[in-house]
This record gives C-alpha cells, sequence and structure tokens, in this order.
C-alpha cells in the first residue's frame, strides 16, 4: 500500500549554549531519522527522555523544518513552516500532547475550542458547526453539558478527551500523539487509549504514538520504532519488538518495566544515564552503557539494517540473517 | 504494641470543610515496607504529609498519629520538627524542585546533617561524600560543588535520597519517587530503595499510582480510593487474588507487556468529587458488581479469613470476611 507519510534522513540541529557566555555548540537532536507510515496504521515511537522523539513528531507535521532530509504526506513534500499551502495541510494533520490543559484555551469554553478548527479549515457550513461539535464531543465521551464548560471544570481525562475532538474536526489522515495518557490515572489512560483506537478505527487515521511507556505502545501501535540519542535503534512489529528484542537497549528497556507481583530480582538494570546529547559517545552512541560492547562499537556507528523479516535494528552485535544479504 | 514505629489512627483531614480522608489506620513497624496505592486524590500523598505535619494552615486534621507511642496531632511545631527529617524523611516526585537551585549540593546535604545530627567542617563534609557513595553518585568528591541543574533527574532524585538519609531517619517515605523519571533510570532508582533499605534497615513507604513499581519494593499494599483504605494486605496475596473490585479494576487496567495484545479494560467513570461523595461506598458509581446495598451502605475495612482487610460488600472471588460486618447484617 502506498505511504501516507514518508520521512527519509531527517536531521535537527539546535545551537545550546553551556552557561552564559559558553561557546554554541550543535546539539544533534534528531540525527537521520527514516520512517513510514501506512493509512490507518499506528507507529509507535519509544525512547528516554532526549532521545529525539519529541523533535521528531514536530518534524513529521512540519512543525519545525528539518535541516536534512525531508518529509513527503500523501506524495507530496511538506509545505514549509506557516505557508498558506502548510497551513491548508494541517487539517489533514493534527497534534496532541500530553498536557491538555496548555493546549486549551482557558478563556474559552469546550464547545467553541472543538468547533474551531471547523471554523479555521471552513470544513463546513456554519450552520452545520453545532451538530458537527455535538457529534464530535459524543465520540469522544463527552456529556453534550460540558460543552459549556472552561477547560479549569473539567477532570485531565476530560480535558485530553475535549483536545482529541478538536484534533478530530478537521477529519485529518493523520495524528501525531506526543505523550498523550502519561499524564493520566491508569483506570483513565485505558479508557482514552481505548478511545482512540476506536477512533482511528472508525475514520481510518494513521497514528505516530510517541510515548516512554512501552505497556502503552504495545497495545496501541501496529509497529514500534525504538530511539536513542536521536537514531532509530531497532524497528519491528509490537507484536515481536516486546517479545524479541534485539537491540541490547531494547533488551534493557523491556526488561526495566516492572511487573505487578514480580520482585525486582534478577533483572537487568541499565546502569548510567543517557548521555549528553551535546557530547555524542564515539561510535554506537549506546556503547558506554552496553555490556556487549567492544572496539567496534566505540568506534563504528551501527547502520540501521534489517535483522529479520519487517524489523530493522542498528547493532554490531545482531547478526543479519542470511537471506537478508540477497535481498 | 511497642513493636510499631508509626500508628496513625483514625486519621481525618478536611480542607474548607470539604474532608478529604476520612478516618486511615495505619501501622509501621520497624524495618517494613509498605506501599500505597490509589490514583490522583484519593489520599495517599495527604495521608503522610498529614502526619507529619507538612499541609497547609487551613487544612484540619484528627485522629491520632503516634511516632514511637508519642502523639503527634495537636502538639505544636516543635513536636513535628523533632520527628521530620530525624525519625522520618519524606521524598517527593519532582526532585529538581525540591532541592534548593541556587547551593551547590554538598552545601545542601551538609547542612541537612549540621541540623539533625549535629554535624559540622570535615566531618559533615566526609559523611556527605559517604552519602552521595551510597545513593550511586559517580565521581562524589568532584562534584561536591556543583549545583543541582547541573545534574540529570535521576541524579537529583539520587541526590533527594542522600539528603533524606542524612538525619540516619527510621522511615523513609517516598511519594512517586520514580515517576517523573525515565524507564531506565526507575529501574535503578527502585533498586537503589530497596537496597538501601536492607543496608540500613530503615522502614519504606512506597506511595505510587504504579503497582508494578509498588511490587517491586513492598511486602504489605494498602490500596486507596476517595480518601480510605478499600483493600490491604501481604503484596503476593493481594496482586494473585485482588479481593475488591477497585483494585481488580487497577490490575485489569494496567497495559501489559506478554500475553496477547488485547483491548484494554479501563475502570469506567471518574473518580468522586470529594464535596459530593456518593453515599454508600464510593466506588460504587464505578463498580459492576454493586448491588443496591452498595449504594446506600458504606462496607467498613474488615479482617479476612486470609489475614487481609477488605471493605467491600460484593468482593471478587468467594472469600467471606471472618465476621460479618455489622452493616451487611443490617442490609438483609
Amino acid at each position: 500500500m502506498a505511504h501516507l507519510l514518508e520521512a527519509r534522513d531527517l536531521v535537527r540541529t539546535y545551537q545550546v549554549r553551556r552557561g552564559l557566555l559558553g561557546k554554541p555548540t550543535p546539539v544533534r537532536a534528531v540525527d537521520g531519522v527514516s520512517l513510514t507510515v501506512r493509512p490507518g496504521e499506528t507507529l509507535g515511537i519509544v525512547g528516554e527522555s532526549g532521545s529525539g522523539k519529541s523533535t521528531l513528531g514536530r518534524m513529521l507535521l512540519g512543525i519545525d523544518a528539518p535541516q536534512g532530509g525531508d518529509v513527503v504526506f500523501e506524495g507530496q513534500a511538506m509545505p514549509e513552516f506557516g505557508t498558506p499551502q502548510w497551513r491548508a495541510l494541517r487539517a489533514r494533520m493534527q497534534l496532541v500532547y500530553q498536557d491538555p490543559l496548555a493546549a486549551l484555551d482557558r478563556r474559552l469554553t469546550i464547545a467553541q475550542q472543538i468547533g474551531e478548527p471547523l471554523d479555521i479549515h471552513k470544513v463546513i457550513p456554519k450552520e452545520h458547526r453545532a451538530a458537527r461539535v455535538a457529534e464530535l464531543m459524543a465520540a469522544v465521551g463527552l456529556r453534550p453539558d460540558q460543552g459549556g464548560r472552561y477547560p479549569h471544570e473539567l477532570s485531565g481525562g476530560q480535558r485530553q478527551r475535549a483536545v482529541i475532538a478538536r484534533a478530530l474536526a478537521s477529519r485529518p489522515k493523520l495524528l501525531v500523539c506526543d505523550e498523550p495518557v502519561s499524564a493520566l490515572d491508569v483506570s483513565i489512560q485505558a479508557q482514552v487509549v481505548n478511545m482512540l483506537r476506536d477512533l482511528q478505527d472508525m475514520n481510518n487515521i494513521a497514528m505516530v504514538f510517541i510515548s516512554h511507556d512501552l505497556k502503552v505502545v504495545r497495545n496501541i501501535a501496529d509497529r514500534v520504532a525504538v530511539m536513542y540519542l536521536g537514531r532509530i535503534v531497532e524497528e519491528a512489529s509490537s507484536d515481536v519488538i516486546f517479545k524479541t528484542p534485539l537491540h541490547p537497549y531494547t533488551k534493557a528497556l523491556v526488561s526495566s518495566v516492572p511487573v505487578p507481583g514480580k520482585m525486582l530480582e534478577g533483572r537487568v538494570i541499565l546502569q548510567g544515564e543517557p548521555p549528553n546529547p551535546a557530547n555524542r559517545p564515539s561510535g554506537c552512541a549506546f556503547h558506554p552503557r552496553c555490556s556487549l560492547a567492544n572496539d567496534l562499537c566505540r568506534s563504528r556507528v551501527p547502520a540501521l539494517l534489517v535483522a529479520g523479516e519487517g524489523r530493522t535494528a542498528a547493532c554490531h552485535m545482531v547478526e543479519a540473517p542470511a537471506d537478508a544479504v540477497a535481498a | 504494641m511497642t513493636s510499631n514505629l508509626v500508628e496513625l489512627r483514625d486519621l481525618k483531614v478536611s480542607f474548607d470543610g470539604v474532608q478529604v480522608l476520612h478516618g486511615i489506620d495505619l501501622d509501621v513497624k520497624r524495618g517494613e515496607a509498605i506501599g500505597l496505592v490509589g490514583e490522583s486524590g484519593c489520599g495517599k500523598s495527604v495521608t503522610w504529609l498529614a502526619a507529619l505535619g507538612l499541609l497547609p494552615g487551613k487544612a484540619r486534621i484528627s485522629g491520632s498519629v503516634q511516632i514511637d507511642g508519642r502523639e503527634l496531632v495537636g502538639q505544636p511545631r516543635s513536636a513535628f520538627e523533632a520527628v521530620r527529617g530525624g525519625r522520618i524523611a519524606m521524598i517527593f516526585q519532582d526532585p529538581s524542585s525540591s532541592l534548593n537551585p541556587v547551593l551547590r549540593i554538598g552545601r545542601q546535604i551538609t547542612e541537612a546533617l549540621a541540623l539533625h545530627r549535629n554535624l559540622k567542617g570535615e566531618a559533615a563534609r566526609t559523611e556527605a561524600l559517604r552519602l552521595m557513595d551510597m545513593v550511586g553518585i559517580p565521581d562524589a568528591r568532584r562534584r561536591f560543588d556543583l549545583f543541582p541543574h547541573e545534574f540529570s533527574g535521576g541524579q537529583c532524585q539520587r541526590l533527594m535520597i542522600a539528603m533524606a538519609l542524612a538525619g540516619d531517619p527510621d522511615l523513609l517515605v517516598a511519594d512517586e519517587p520514580t515517576t517523573a523519571l525515565d524507564a531506565t533510570i526507575q529501574a535503578q532508582i527502585l533498586d537503589l530503595l530497596i537496597a538501601l533499605r536492607r543496608e540500613t534497615g530503615m522502614a519504606t513507604v512506597f506511595i505510587s499510582h504504579d503497582l508494578g513499581a509498588v511490587s517491586q519494593v513492598c511486602e504489605r499494599v494498602l490500596v486507596m480510593y476517595a480518601g480510605r483504605v478499600v483493600e490491604q494486605g501481604e503484596i503476593g496475596a493481594l496482586f494473585d487474588a485482588p479481593r475488591h473490585p477497585y483494585t481488580r479494576g487497577l490490575f485489569d487496567a494496567i497495559p501489559r507487556l506478554d500475553g496477547e495484545r488485547r483491548r484494554l479494560i479501563p475502570i469506567h467513570g471518574t473518580v468522586p468529587d470529594p464535596r459530593r461523595l456518593p453515599e454508600g461506598c464510593a466506588f460504587a458509581p464505578r463498580c459492576s458488581s454493586a448491588i443496591d446495598a452498595c449504594r446506600h451502605l458504606r462496607p467498613d475495612l474488615t479482617d479476612m479469613a486470609d489475614g487481609r482487610r477488605l471493605a467491600c460488600l460484593r468482593p471478587v472471588g468467594e472469600a467471606r470476611p471472618a465476621a460479618a460486618p455489622a452493616v451487611l447484617e443490617g442490609a438483609l
């Protein structure tokens, strides 16, 4: 099937100053990331803080311009940020992020905010607006009377529902969700995740689901990409990647998830912390924390290679399958 | 009686006339590790903030808080100050906002040592370095004079733990200590808490919404809902066979990393507003096994035959109360 979204070799560098008078040093937040998303598919992106996953999400929507590589959406190159072409495209791709209170305008009622994209993108005639807002609110499980409320009068879960309703107003084909349920309680988190899946199925929306929570990602994503320090280190279907992780970093991530009822004894606990992106280790960025690292890992960056059917990994220690060489 | 380090009895808290804690009974024995779980607003943090006198002045607290048999509720500030930091230390979710951003780390730790153990000068510095080592700050000597922003989030939490240990406390209350941290760092901090307890023998109260994290660290768990304990028991039994529908619901709602990928099982509805609590069991409106009695009668926390305590008229599974609770008799 044709790709809805394709990103090739995306690079984004920030200038970071150490101290007030320090010399600015470039930090490669995203360092050569390629990915594809098919219509209706969910791609999960996991990684720790500083892995570049949020920057990547913003580039996929054209909010941050990549300094290298390009983004293709529905076969067209991503227009420049802020241009009329880009604004027009925003109706087809929307962003939902972690803090709904920051995403909502405190002075507007919920119904006004959910209706705003309808006016901006002129998707439907004014007289149908109220009906569409009511329909959207019902779809995300908000009561009609909550439309007249202000954001601070709703709970965190209800606010996130409102943000999602607003994102869906313009009938997008792509939703980039950046930690959309991280601030919610478990019981509410499950409600919102289920709702996202249902809405996605009903409207054939593709999703890029960015999260540090492996458990949530596994249950919502079809495919998962694991990021470490600006690069994808492993990608596979979500059934496969958590069952048989190949990259040592993915393995450590999987084993760091506490399982209710199981004691900590015997788990692999990764030592050290993610390195400072401004001071990227030579070779494989993961080598200082990796128990398998050898001289090759310290000197050469491993490429993201096919490591089995439908999966890739960037690790010198992962054997390429025999049939992959011919492919 | 004397073996309990902390005893809370019928602890109640209200803010501006709205009651948020409805009578908590809790014992902490020396050296034991207890978990408090529940969702936002269930009162798990307020319980300990109240016990340590850390709530704002407008909070009204009643009931009893005893540390080693000494009553604290109603006592002057100095009574609490003798306990805080020295006997009981508390760490919070966001370490960077608990540290003073304009003071060097070494100074902050030595300050705690001066306050609680009267250590000064070189002795304090040596002890501070030992604590930094103990909580796993690499190269402590060189980093003694750095500011909090020069440490990562995980290291700031380690430093908070070092400061908490400065008073050589009998009990460490850790309020969501890993929630703001990355997965691999979370695992490290949990590991550290376990190791410290093993080495120092201090008791731990671990407050968290994460049942997974709690089961790594604790021996006994209290599940709280809307300001009350609804189920408590030894961790293995409670996790193998949760009896309260809320406990069960919390387990079911957690997405799993193994097994079949399936639709998540949420708990319907939301936590009740403390100003408008339901008349009967506070969980009844969200409970799929609620019967009429649940909506009118509030079940008391009752001792069960298997050693756990449970506040439910319609428990999951077939366990019967050791003695029929009074409220049940009234219902039938």
